[in-house]
C-alpha cells in the first residue's frame, strides 16, 4: 500500500486529485452538452427544412465520427481558431487555450449530441394532447414550456440521460491524450515512473468503476423523484 | 481550405481504413462468440455462473475502453509468467492486444443485448416446441437463438457502430488505423480541419453502410 500513500512517497494524493479532475471535466462537459442540446433540440424538431438539416447534421456527424478524432480536431485546431478570431479584433499574439477548457468543450460537443437525441425523443413521446391543451388554455410560450413540457420531458429523459452521463464519464479518459491530468493521464505518469503499469491501470479501472457505480446510485434516487405521481 | 492536402491524404487514409476494418471485423466475430457464451451463462440458474457473467459485463461496461487496452497492452507484459509462456507471441503485438481488448469490450455489451433478447422471447414459442416433442437442445438452437438474434438486431447495429468508433483507440497503442494516420497527418501539417473532413467523411460513410445494412437485415428477417 506504500505506493498509494499520500504525500511525497506515494501516488495517493495525485490520484485523488486526478479523480476530482475527472469528475470536474465530466460535469463541465455534461453542462456544455446541455447547452448544445438546448440549441440543437429545437432545430431538430423544427419544421423548417434548413434548420432541421443543421440539427440533424450535428447529431449524425458527432455520433458517427470517433471521439478521438473530434478531440484531435479541437486540440490541434482550437487555438488556431481562437487566434483567427482574435486577429480579426487586432490581437496577433499566440494564445494558448487551457487544456481543461479544450477537453471539456470536446467532450461537451460529443455529450451534447447524445443529449439532443434524448431530449428530442422525450419531447416527441409527450402526448399531443398536452400541447393542444396548453394552446387552448392560452398559456404563454414560457409557461407552456417550463410548466407543461419541461416536467414531463425530464421524467422521460432522466433514465436515458443517465446513459449519456456514463458515456461522458468514460469519454473523459480520452482527453488524457491532450495532457490534461485526469485519472488516465495520472496513471500513465505513475506507471511510467514506477514501471508498474499493471497496478496503476488496474487501479484506474477500479476508480472508474467506483465513479460509475456511485453515480448510478445517485441517478436512481433522481429517477424515483421524477417518477413520482405516475 | 487546402484542397491539395485533402486529395493527397485521401489514399493514405483509405489505406489505413483497411486496418480499421480488419480490427472491427475480427473483434466483432470474437465479441459475438464471447457475447453469446456469456449471455447463455447469464441465463443459467446456478448463482455462481450467473454472477460470474454479470461481473464480467459490469466491469467491461463500467470502465473506459482506453483503460482496458492499456491494461492488456502495457500491464500484462509485466507478468513474468505470461512473458515466458507461448501467449507472449500474441501479447507482444499491439495488433492482437487491441483485438483482445475490443473483443472483450464488445463481448460484454453483446452479452447484455442477447440476454435481454432471450428474456423477451415469447414463452409460447418454447411451449409450442415442447408440446411438439422437440428436444430442449433443438428448441434452443432452432427456435430461441434465431429469434433472439432477430430481436437484438437494432441494438446490435448500434453496438457495431460504437465498436467502429472504438477501434480508433488502437491508435493509442501505436497502431496506424484511420485515426492514427489522421493524427499523424494533422501533427505534421497542422491542418486539422482538412484532415478531419476527409477522415470523418470515411467514418461517416462506413457508419452509413452499416446502418443501412442492419436496416436491410431487419426488414428481411421481420415477422
Amino acid at each position: 500500500m506504500d505506493i498509494l500513500a499520500f504525500g511525497n512517497t506515494g501516488w495517493g494524493d495525485e490520484l485523488f486529485f486526478a479523480t476530482l479532475m475527472t469528475i470536474a471535466v465530466s460535469i463541465t462537459a455534461m453542462i456544455i452538452g446541455f447547452c448544445f442540446a438546448l440549441i440543437f433540440t429545437p432545430l431538430k424538431l423544427s419544421k423548417n427544412k434548413f434548420l432541421n438539416f443543421i440539427g440533424n447534421s450535428y447529431t449524425t456527424i458527432i455520433r458517427g465520427v470517433p471521439e478521438l478524432l473530434v478531440i484531435y480536431l479541437l486540440f490541434f485546431g482550437g487555438s488556431g481558431a481562437v487566434m483567427y478570431v482574435a486577429s480579426i479584433f487586432g490581437y496577433n499574439k499566440y494564445i494558448e487555450i487551457n487544456a481543461f477548457l479544450t477537453g471539456s468543450f470536446a467532450i461537451g460537443i460529443i455529450s451534447g449530441a447524445y443529449s439532443t437525441e434524448v431530449f428530442r425523443g422525450a419531447i416527441q413521446s409527450i402526448d399531443k394532447g398536452q400541447f393542444e391543451a396548453s394552446k387552448v388554455l392560452g398559456l404563454k410560450k414560457p409557461v407552456h414550456f417550463f410548466k407543461v413540457i419541461m416536467p414531463q420531458m425530464l421524467r422521460l429523459a432522466v433514465p436515458n440521460l443517465s446513459n449519456v452521463w456514463q458515456i461522458t464519464l468514460k469519454d473523459t479518459s480520452l482527453i488524457s491524450v491532450t495532457g490534461l491530468v485526469e485519472i488516465m493521464r495520472q496513471s500513465y505518469i505513475a506507471a511510467g515512473s514506477t514501471r508498474d503499469p499493471l497496478f496503476f491501470y488496474s487501479f484506474a479501472a477500479v476508480l472508474y468503476l467506483l465513479l460509475t457505480f456511485l453515480s448510478m446510485k445517485l441517478i436512481n434516487k433522481l429517477e424515483i423523484k421524477y417518477r413520482r405521481g405516475y | 481550405m487546402d484542397l491539395d492536402l485533402m486529395v493527397s491524404s485521401f489514399p493514405k487514409l483509405l489505406n489505413a481504413t483497411l486496418v480499421t476494418l480488419k480490427l472491427l471485423s475480427l473483434s466483432l466475430i470474437f465479441g459475438l462468440i464471447l457475447g453469446l457464451f456469456f449471455a447463455i451463462l447469464r441465463l443459467n440458474k446456478n448463482i455462481f455462473v450467473n454472477r460470474f457473467s454479470y461481473v464480467y459485463s459490469y466491469i467491461f461496461r463500467g470502465t473506459p475502453l482506453l483503460v482496458q487496452i492499456f491494461i492488456i497492452y502495457f500491464g500484462l507484459g509485466q507478468i513474468e509468467f505470461l512473458r515466458s509462456s507461448f501467449l507472449w507471441i500474441i501479447l507482444k503485438e499491439p495488433y492482437w492486444c487491441a483485438i483482445i481488448a475490443f473483443s472483450l469490450n464488445t463481448g460484454a455489451y453483446t452479452s447484455e443485448i442477447l440476454r435481454s433478447a432471450f428474456e423477451t422471447i415469447n414463452k409460447g414459442f418454447i411451449e409450442a416446441g415442447d408440446s411438439l416433442g422437440i428436444s430442449k437442445k433443438i428448441i434452443f438452437y432452432k427456435i430461441q437463438i434465431p429469434i433472439a438474434i432477430r430481436q437484438s438486431l437494432p441494438a446490435y447495429g448500434n453496438e457495431i457502430i460504437l465498436m467502429l468508433k472504438g477501434t480508433s483507440l488502437a491508435s493509442t497503442v501505436t497502431l496506424m488505423d484511420l485515426t492514427g494516420v489522421a493524427k499523424y497527418i494533422i501533427s505534421t501539417t497542422f491542418k486539422p480541419i482538412e484532415v478531419f473532413i476527409v477522415a470523418g467523411g470515411i467514418y461517416l460513410f462506413m457508419t452509413f453502410i452499416i446502418h443501412n445494412f442492419i436496416r436491410y437485415l431487419e426488414k428481411k428477417y421481420s415477422y
